[in-house]
C-alpha cells in the first residue's frame, strides 16, 4: 500500500506539489505523466522519503526498506565494478552474503549484464549503466518501486526486457510508480494513469481499456494550454 | 547501525584504493608542505627543533583538509547520496561511516608523512613514538569529527573547496595548539604527563564535537 | 509600525545615549593615571566585545531553537544577530589595537581574549559566507544552524586553549567579588556604556530582522 495525503511542497516560488492525494494498493502500476517541471520527481522523492513535504504526509507500507528507487542519476560508484556496486547496496539492505551473491547473479543474467559483471561502472555506456541502475533498485526485492524516467538510455531490447520484468513484479502484487514525460513508454504496463501538471493531478483514474493513442490524446488535452505536451 | 557504517566506510576506502587520486595528492601534498617549510625558514636564525612541532601539525591539518573535501564529493558523483538516503540506514551510521573512512584515510597519510618528517628534519622520535602516535590520534579524531560534519554541508554549496577551509580553520585552533604543545614537550624529551592539561583539552574537544556532530549530522542530510 | 521602523527608533535612541555616555566619558570621568586618554577607548571596546559575544550566544540559542521548532523566525533572527555581531566584532577589533598601541606598545598581541574575539569575527564571517553559498531556504537555515551551534561550543575551547597558551590581557577588574577596583565614576560610565551597546544591538537586530522578514514576505509565504 502506498498513500499520499495532501502533499504540498515549494522550491522558492515554484510549487512542485500543490495538494496531491492518492493511494495505490498492491498489484497496481501507476504511470505518472507530466511535462518537465510538473513536480513528478519531487513527488517520487517525497514518496521515497528523500524530501519531507512542507505539508501533508506520504506513507509506504514496510517503510524505506520496502522501496526500490531509480532517480535521474544512477547512484552507482564509477570506480567499483558492476558486481561490487550491487553487492554494496545488497549489504545496506541487510541481505545475507550468500543470498546477495545469488540475487546479483540472477539480476545480471536477467538484464543481460553477466559478461560485464566485473567491469567498472564508469566504462559502461549510458544504456548499460541504466541496466545496472535497475538491478540496484531491485536488488533487495522491494515491494514498492518508485521509478523516475527509468527508460532513459535503454535500447529497444533492454526496454522490452525491463517492461517484462516490471510486469512480472506487478503480477506478484507489488506496486510500481513510473514517472515519465513520454506517454508511449509506460502505458501498456499501467493499471492506473495520472497526469501531473504544475504540482497537481489533473487526471487520476484506472487505465481501463484505453490504448496508448487514446491516453496520449487525453494527455495532450489535459496538459494543453502551451504547456508543451509530452515534449521538452 | 555500526555494521552499515562499516559497510559504507569499507566501500569508501575501496573506492579510494581504486582511484588513488585523492590519496596520492594528499600524500604528495604533505611531502611538499614539509619541503616548503624546510626552505621557508632561515636556518641560521631558527633551529629546526623549535619549529618542528608546528611544521608537523600544519602539514597534518592541511593534508586532512584535502581528505575531507573528498568524503561527500564521491557520493555526489552519480547522486549515490540519494540512494543512500532512501536505503534503510540511519543518518547517524552515514556520519560514522564517513568519520571512520576519513580517519583511516588521514591516518595513512599521517603514517607516511611522519617518517618523512623525521627524515627531513632529523627529529629523534625513537623513544617517544607511542605517546606521539597517541597525541596524533587524539588531535586528528577531533578535527576530523568537525570536518566530516562540515564537509557534508559544503559539498552541496557553491565553492565547496574554498568554503570548507574558511569554516573549518577556526575549529582547528584548539586541537592544533594542543597537539603542537604536547608534541613539542615530547620532542624536548619531557614526559607525557607534563602535558596533562593539553591532553585533557584534546580529549574534551573530541568528546564534545563527536557528540555534537553525531547529533547534528542528520539535519544536514534530511530534506 | 513595522519591526524595522521600530528598530530604527531604538537604534536612534541608543545612538543618542551613546553620545551622552561619551560626553560623560570624556568630560566627567577622570582620566586613568597610567593609560591616559587612550583608556577612553575602553568604553567602546569592552561593550562592543560584550555585544559581539551576546550576538554569538543568541545566534547559537536561536539555532538550537530553529532545529527544535523548525520556525523560520529563529533562523531569520540568527542571521540578523550574526550580521550585527560581525559589525560589533569589527568595532572591537579596530578599537583594540588603537588602545593597545599606546598602552601595551604593540598593535596586536596573541592574548587569549584578543584571539578569541578575532575568531569570533572569523566565525561570523564564515557563518555569513555559508548563508550566501546556499540557495535553498530550508537547507540554508539548517546548515547555518549547525554552524551556529558548533561555533558557540567552539568559543570556550578556543578561549581555554589560547589562555593555556599565553595571556597578558588586563585581568577582569569589574567582577571581582570584593569591592571593584574601578573607581565608581569610571564604573558607572562603563556600565551605562554596556547598557547602551545592548540597546544598540537590539535596535540593529530589529532593523536587519525586519528587513529580512519584509523581503521574505515579498518572495512569498513568509519562508
Amino acid at each position: 500500500m502506498l498513500s499520499a495525503d495532501n502533499l504540498r511542497h515549494t522550491f522558492g516560488a515554484v510549487r512542485a506539489l500543490d495538494g496531491i492525494s492518492f493511494s495505490l494498493p498492491g498489484g497496481r502500476t501507476l504511470a505518472l505523466f507530466g511535462p518537465n517541471g510538473a513536480g513528478k520527481t519531487t513527488l517520487l522523492k517525497v514518496l521515497a522519503g528523500l524530501i519531507k513535504p512542507e505539508v501533508g504526509h506520504a506513507e509506504v507500507t514496510g517503510g524505506r526498506r520496502a522501496v526500490g528507487w531509480i532517480g535521474h542519476q544512477s547512484s552507482l560508484y564509477g570506480h567499483l565494478t558492476v558486481r561490487e556496486n550491487l553487492l554494496f547496496w545488497a549489504q545496506l539492505y541487510d541481505l545475507p552474503a550468500a543470498r546477495a551473491r545469488a540475487r546479483v547473479t540472477e539480476l545480471l543474467g536477467r538484464l543481460g549484464m553477466t559478461d560485464r559483471a566485473d567491469q567498472p561502472v564508469r566504462v559502461l555506456s549510458r544504456g548499460l549503466m541504466q541496466r545496472v541502475t535497475i538491478a540496484r533498485a531491485l536488488v533487495h526485492d522491494p515491494e514498492v518501486l518508485l521509478l523516475d524516467e527509468p527508460f532513459t538510455g535503454l535500447d529497444l531490447a533492454a526496454a522490452g526486457e525491463f517492461r517484462r520484468l516490471l510486469g512480472e513484479l506487478a503480477g506478484q502484487g507489488r506496486i510500481v510508480v513510473l514517472a515519465t514525460h513520454n506517454v508511449d513508454e509506460g502505458v501498456e504496463l499501467a493499471t492506473d494513469i495520472a497526469f501531473q501538471v504544475r504540482g497537481r493531478f489533473v487526471h487520476f483514474a484506472p487505465r481501463a481499456a484505453r490504448n496508448a493513442g487514446e491516453i496520449g490524446e487525453a494527455y495532450r488535452r489535459a496538459v494543453g494550454n502551451g504547456e508543451g505536451g509530452g515534449g521538452g | 547501525m555500526l555494521r552499515h557504517a562499516w559497510v559504507i566506510a569499507r566501500k569508501d576506502l575501496l573506492l579510494e584504493f581504486r582511484s588513488r587520486t585523492a590519496f596520492v595528492s594528499a600524500t604528495v601534498f604533505a611531502a611538499l608542505v614539509l619541503t616548503v617549510f624546510e626552505f621557508g625558514r632561515d636556518p641560521t636564525a631558527v633551529a629546526t627543533s623549535d619549529l618542528a612541532p608546528s611544521i608537523l601539525w600544519v602539514t597534518f591539518t592541511f593534508a586532512g583538509m584535502l581528505a575531507l573535501n573528498r568524503a561527500f564529493q564521491l557520493e555526489l558523483e552519480n547522486q549515490a547520496l540519494d540512494a543512500l538516503l532512501v536505503a534503510p540506514i540511519s543518518r547517524t551510521s552515514l556520519y560514522w561511516a564517513k568519520l571512520v573512512a576519513n580517519c583511516i584515510f588521514v591516518g595513512v597519510v599521517e603514517a607516511i608523512a611522519l617518517p618523512l618528517f623525521v627524515l627531513f628534519f632529523d627529529v629523534p622520535v625513537g623513544g617517544i613514538l607511542l605517546p606521539l602516535i597517541g597525541v596524533i590520534a587524539l588531535a586528528t579524531v577531533g578535527f576530523i569529527a568537525v570536518g566530516t560534519l562540515f564537509s557534508a554541508m559544503v559539498s552541496r554549496t557553491r565553492f565547496a573547496e574554498l568554503m570548507l577551509p574558511v569554516l573549518l580553520l577556526p575549529f582547528l585552533v584548539p586541537p592544533l595548539i594542543g597537539a603542537v604543545q604536547v608534541t613539542a614537550q615530547l620532542l624536548a624529551g619531557r614526559p607525557l604527563s607534563e602535558g596533562e592539561g593539553w591532553l585533557r583539552l584534546l580529549a574534551a574537544y573530541d568528546v564534545a564535537f563527536l557528540t555534537l556532530a553525531t547529533l547534528l549530522f542528520p539535519t544536514t542530510v534530511n530534506e | 509600525m513595522t519591526i524595522a521602523q521600530r528598530g530604527r527608533w531604538v537604534s536612534l535612541v541608543a545612538l543618542i545615549f551613546l553620545a551622552g555616555v561619551y560626553v560623560r566619558a570624556l568630560v566627567f570621568t577622570p582620566e586613568e593615571r597610567t593609560q591616559g586618554l587612550a583608556q577612553k577607548i575602553f568604553y567602546v571596546h569592552v561593550p562592543a566585545a560584550w555585544s559581539a559575544m551576546l550576538a554569538m550566544g543568541l545566534v547559537g540559542l536561536a539555532s538550537i531553537l530553529f532545529l527544535m521548532m523548525k520556525d523560520y523566525r529563529y533562523d531569520r533572527f540568527a542571521a540578523a544577530s550574526a550580521e550585527v555581531g560581525t559589525a560589533f566584532s569589527l568595532v572591537m577589533l579596530t578599537t583594540g589595537p588603537i588602545w593597545a598601541k599606546p598602552v601595551w606598545g604593540t598593535w596586536w598581541t596573541w592574548d587569549a581574549r584578543l584571539t578569541l574575539t578575532l575568531f569570533l569575527f572569523f566565525l561570523f564571517v564564515g557563518y555569513q559566507l555559508l548563508r550566501g553559498a546556499v540557495n535553498e531556504t530550508s537547507l540554508r537555515a539548517r546548515y547555518s544552524a549547525v554552524l551556529g551551534i558548533c561555533g558557540l561550543v567552539l568559543l570556550p575551547f578556543i578561549h581555554l586553549s589560547v589562555y593555556l597558551f599565553r595571556t597578558l590581557h588586563p585581568m577582569p577588574i569589574v567582577l571581582k567579588p570584593s569591592a571593584p577596583s574601578l573607581p565608581p565614576s569610571m564604573l558607572i560610565t562603563l556600565l551605562s556604556s554596556f547598557a547602551v551597546f545592548t540597546l544598540l544591538y537590539i535596535g540593529f537586530v530589529m532593523q536587519v530582522y525586519g528587513a529580512a522578514a519584509a523581503r521574505d514576505a515579498a518572495v512569498g509565504g513568509g519562508r
